[in-house]
C-alpha cells in the first residue's frame, strides 16, 4: 500500500487505497471551473490512472445529461465508457459484479430519484458482500455517482435527497461534496476507497458553482468533516448545496453579533463525530440543515449522537432545519425548502434559548 | 345538416361515395361527435398488415364510419394543437419543470379510445397530456395543471407528468420509468376479480421495455390470466438513445416470449383501433397480450431536449411527410369525400381558437393555496409541524 506523496501519480494497475492523502487547503494551480467540469476531470484522472476502471450508466457515452462524462468515451473507448439500457437494478447489480472481480466500477444513476430500483442491490448485495463472505470477496471498487437535490423546478422526481436511506446501511459510505474543488478530490478518494461508496452530487451546483480547481491528481480524506468557518456561538452542520444557504445565514447572523461555526460534513457515513463534537463543546449549540424531509433525515442521527456525547455542554436543543415531511412538491418548492430565513430564525431562537 | 342518402354498390360493406357536408359544430370538449351519421360503414385497409407473435393477427381491413373519421381528425388535431401550445407556454416560462410532448403519437391515444369504453382503464408513463385528453379531460384542466393552477386535474400538485382522471379510468401519469406496468397488472387483477368485462391498457415506452419490472409483471399476468394489454409505444428513442443501442431485441412485441404480441403501425389510427379491439377481446378470454405501436415523436424527449442531436432533421421531416397520423386521416377524408379541404381547415381554425381560449381560462386560475402543501400526504395527516421564517408566530401543527 503506497502512500501518496504530493502530486505523485497513482500507480496504474495496483489497487492501492489510502484515504490518508494530503489535505488540500489552498489550491496552488488551477482554473476556474464548475462542478460538472471538476467531476469530469476526476473521472478522466480515475480512468487514466487505473486501466481497470470503467464508467457506465444511462447516456454517459455522449457526455451525460449533466455533461459530467464528456470526452471519456472518445478518450478511453467504448469498452471502458459505455451506455447501459434503462435498468437501474441491472446497472447496480452489474457494477457490483464488476467490482467483485477487482475492477473499479463507476456507475451513474441518472437522478438520485431513480436509485430505488437499485436499492436492493446496493443494500443487500454491495454493502454486505465483504461481511458475509468473511472477507473472501468484496466490491470495494464500486462507486455509484448520482445527482441529487433540488434544482428549482425538479418536482417530485428530479429533486429528491435520498442520502438518509443509505446512511442507515453499515458497509456503505455516503459522500457529498459542496463545491467543484471538493468534488474532484472527494470523488477520486471515493473511487480509490476500498469500500462501496455512494457519491451524491448536488445538481443545482453543476453549473452555478465555479471555483479554482487544481488540474492535477489529488484526493481529499473521507470521514473527515471540514470546518469552513470558525465561530463561537453556534455550530452549523450541513452538506452539499445546503452549505451555501447556511453560509448566507451565517453572514446575516454575524450582523446581529452571532458568531457561527460552519462545518461541512462531507462524508455522511462513517461521519466525523469528533470534529462536530469538538465544535459543539466550543459553542454549546448545534443546528443541522438538509434538504431531505426532517423526520428520519440524517440530521436526526447527528442530533442524537451529539446529544449523547455533549448533553451537559448543550445550552439549547439541537435544531434541525430541513425539508418538510411531504413528497417533494412541484409549485410549493419555495415553501418546502430549508431557506436562509428559516435557518436564520432558528439560529436566533437557539442562541436566545 | 344535410345527410345524403346513398345506394350501396354491393351487398357487402364497400366503399361509398359521399357528398360533402358542412362541418358539424366542434365547439364542445372532448366527447363523441353528434350522430348525424347514417351509420354507413366504410372498410379501409391499414397501411401495413399486422405482425403477430404466437397469435394470428387480425385482418387489416378496418370498419369505420364517416363520422368516426371526422372525429379522429378533430380529436387528433386538438391534441396536436395542444402540444404545440404547451411548447410555446413552456418557452414563455409559464410552464416550468418537465414537459414531455406527445405530438406525432396522437393516433395511439385516439385509436385506443375508439376501441374501448371509459370503464376500461388506461395507465401510462409521463407523456400523458394527450392520453388524458382522450379519456375525457378538458383543455382547461390540461393547461391549468401544466401551469400548476388550482383548476388543473390534479389540483396543480401533480404537474405535467401526473394527470389523472378517476371517473374515466385514467390512472395516470407516472414519472418513474416502467413503474406503471406492474400497477397496470394490479388494475387488471381487480377488474378480473369484479368480473365486469373490462380490461386495462398499460402503456410504456421502448426505454422502459428494458426494465425488470416489465418482465415481472408479464409473468404475473400470464400466470393469472389477467385482462391486461401491455402497449409498448415504440417511438424508437429512449430519451436520446436509439432502440437498437439499448435493446438486444428491438422487436418489443416478441419480448413477452410466452405472452402473445402484435406489431401495429402506431401512426395509423385505424390500425391502432383494430389492434386494441382485437387485444381487448383476447385479453378478456385468454389473458395478457403485448401491442407494439410503431410510432414517432416529433419533439425531443422533453422540452429541454432539442431532439436533433441524436436523429437527423431529415428523419423527423421524413416521418412528418410520410406517416403523420393527422395527414393520413385528412387524405382518407378527402379521398372518401367526407368533407372538403377548406372545411377541414375551418375545423383546425376552430380548434386553434378553442385552445387559445382554454389557455386564457387556465391563466386566470389561481395557484393552489399554500396550505395545500400539506394536504393529502396521509389521509388524516399526522402532526406535521411546519413553520415560516419566524418559528414562534408562524408555526402550525397540521391536521
Amino acid at each position: 500500500m503506497a502512500l501518496r506523496g504530493l502530486g505523485r501519480r497513482i500507480s496504474i494497475g495496483k489497487r492501492c487505497f489510502s484515504s490518508a492523502s494530503e489535505v488540500e487547503k489552498r489550491p496552488r494551480d488551477g482554473k476556474q471551473i464548475n462542478l460538472f467540469s471538476a467531476i469530469n476531470q476526476a473521472l478522466h484522472i480515475a480512468l487514466e490512472t487505473d486501466s481497470r476502471a470503467y464508467v457506465f450508466g444511462e447516456d454517459v457515452g455522449f457526455g451525460g445529461v449533466f455533461r459530467c462524462t464528456t470526452g471519456l468515451a472518445d478518450r478511453f473507448g467504448r469498452n471502458r465508457v459505455f451506455n447501459t439500457p434503462l435498468c437501474e437494478q441491472g446497472i447496480a447489480g452489474f457494477a457490483i459484479g464488476l467490482a467483485a472481480m477487482g475492477n473499479r466500477a463507476i456507475a451513474e444513476i441518472q437522478f438520485a430519484d431513480y436509485i430505488y430500483p437499485a436499492f436492493d442491490q446496493i443494500v443487500n448485495e454491495a454493502a454486505k458482500f465483504r461481511y458475509r463472505s468473511g472477507n473472501q470477496f468484496n466490491c470495494g471498487g464500486l462507486t455509484i455517482r448520482s445527482p441529487y437535490g433540488a434544482v428549482g423546478h425538479g418536482g417530485h422526481y428530479h429533486s429528491q435527497s435520498p442520502e438518509a436511506f443509505f446512511c442507515h446501511v453499515p458497509g456503505l459510505k455516503v459522500v457529498i461534496p459542496r463545491s467543484p474543488q471538493q468534488a474532484k478530490g472527494l470523488l477520486l478518494a471515493c473511487i480509490r476507497d476500498p469500500n462501496p461508496v455512494v457519491f451524491f452530487e448536488p445538481k443545482w451546483l453543476y453549473r452555478l458553482a465555479v471555483e479554482e480547481v487544481p488540474e492535477r491528481d489529488y484526493m481529499l480524506p473521507l470521514s473527515q468533516a471540514e470546518v469552513i468557518r470558525q465561530g463561537s456561538d453556534i455550530t452549523l452542520v450541513g452538506w452539499g448545496a445546503q452549505l451555501s444557504v447556511l453560509e448566507r445565514a451565517c453572514d446575516e447572523a454575524a450582523k446581529d453579533g452571532i458568531s457561527c461555526e460552519l462545518i461541512d460534513l462531507r462524508t455522511l457515513i462513517p461521519w466525523d463525530k469528533e470534529t462536530v463534537e469538538a465544535s459543539v463543546r466550543k459553542t454549546g449549540r448545534l443546528l443541522v440543515s438538509h434538504e431531505a424531509p426532517v423526520t428520519g433525515g440524517f440530521g436526526a442521527e447527528i442530533s442524537a449522537s451529539i446529544a449523547e456525547r455533549c448533553f451537559l455542554r448543550l445550552e439549547a436543543p439541537v435544531a434541525r432545519i430541513c425539508g418538510l415531511d411531504t413528497p417533494f412538491p412541484l409549485v410549493y418548492e419555495p415553501f418546502y425548502m430549508p431557506t436562509k430565513n428559516k435557518v436564520l430564525d432558528a439560529i436566533k431562537a437557539t442562541v436566545n434559548y | 345538416m344535410a345527410v345524403s342518402r346513398l345506394a350501396s354498390s354491393s351487398s357487402s360493406l364497400s366503399k361509398l361515395l359521399l357528398r360533402p357536408l358542412p362541418a358539424p359544430p366542434f365547439s364542445r370538449s372532448f366527447s363523441a361527435i353528434a350522430s348525424d351519421d347514417d351509420g354507413t360503414v366504410l372498410t379501409i385497409e391499414t397501411s401495413v398488415p399486422f405482425t403477430g407473435h404466437k397469435i394470428d393477427p387480425p385482418s387489416r381491413s378496418v370498419d369505420t364510419t364517416r363520422n368516426e373519421l371526422l372525429s379522429f381528425f378533430h380529436d387528433m388535431s386538438v391534441m396536436r394543437r395542444m402540444e404545440i401550445a404547451a411548447d410555446s407556454l413552456y418557452k414563455a416560462k409559464l410552464i416550468r419543470g418537465f414537459c414531455h410532448l406527445y405530438d406525432g403519437q396522437e393516433a395511439v391515444a385516439i385509436g385506443m379510445e375508439a376501441a374501448i369504453t371509459k370503464r376500461d382503464s388506461i395507465i401510462t408513463a409521463y407523456r400523458d397530456h394527450c392520453t388524458f385528453l382522450g379519456r375525457g379531460g378538458t383543455l382547461v384542466e390540461v393547461f391549468s395543471e401544466l401551469m400548476g393552477r388550482r383548476s388543473g386535474c390534479s389540483k396543480g400538485k401533480g404537474g405535467s407528468m401526473h394527470f389523472y382522471k378517476k371517473e374515466a379510468g385514467f390512472y395516470g401519469g407516472h414519472g418513474i420509468v416502467g413503474a406503471q406496468i406492474p400497477l397496470g397488472c394490479g388494475l387488471a387483477f381487480a377488474q378480473k376479480y369484479s368480473k365486469d368485462e373490462t380490461v386495462t391498457f398499460a402503456l410504456y415506452g421502448d426505454g422502459a421495455a428494458n426494465q425488470g419490472q416489465l418482465f415481472e409483471a408479464l409473468n404475473m399476468s400470464a400466470l393469472w390470466d389477467l385482462p391486461v394489454i401491455l402497449v409498448c409505444e415504440n417511438n424508437h428513442y429512449g430519451m436520446g438513445t436509439a432502440e437498437w443501442r439499448a435493446s438486444k431485441s428491438p422487436a418489443y412485441y416478441k419480448r413477452g416470449d410466452y405472452v402473445p404480441g402484435l406489431k401495429v403501425d402506431g401512426m395509423d389510427v385505424l390500425a391502432v383501433k383494430q389492434a386494441c379491439k382485437f387485444a381487448k377481446e383476447h385479453a378478456l378470454k385468454n389473458g395478457p397480450i403485448i401491442l407494439e405501436m410503431d410510432t414517432y415523436r416529433y419533439h425531443g424527449h422533453s422540452m429541454s431536449d432539442p431532439g436533433s442531436t441524436y436523429r437527423t432533421r431529415d428523419e423527423i421531416s421524413g416521418v412528418r411527410q410520410e406517416r403523420d397520423p393527422i395527414e393520413r386521416v385528412r387524405k382518407l377524408i378527402l379521398t372518401y369525400e367526407i368533407s372538403s379541404a377548406s372545411e377541414l381547415k375551418d375545423i383546425e381554425k376552430g380548434i386553434r381558437k378553442e385552445v387559445d381560449e382554454a389557455i386564457r381560462q387556465a391563466k386566470e386560475s389561481p395557484m393552489p393555496d399554500p396550505s395545500e402543501l400539506f394536504t393529502n400526504v396521509y389521509v388524516k395527516g399526522f402532526g406535521v409541524e411546519a413553520f415560516g421564517a419566524d418559528r414562534k408566530e408562524v408555526k402550525a401543527v397540521l391536521p
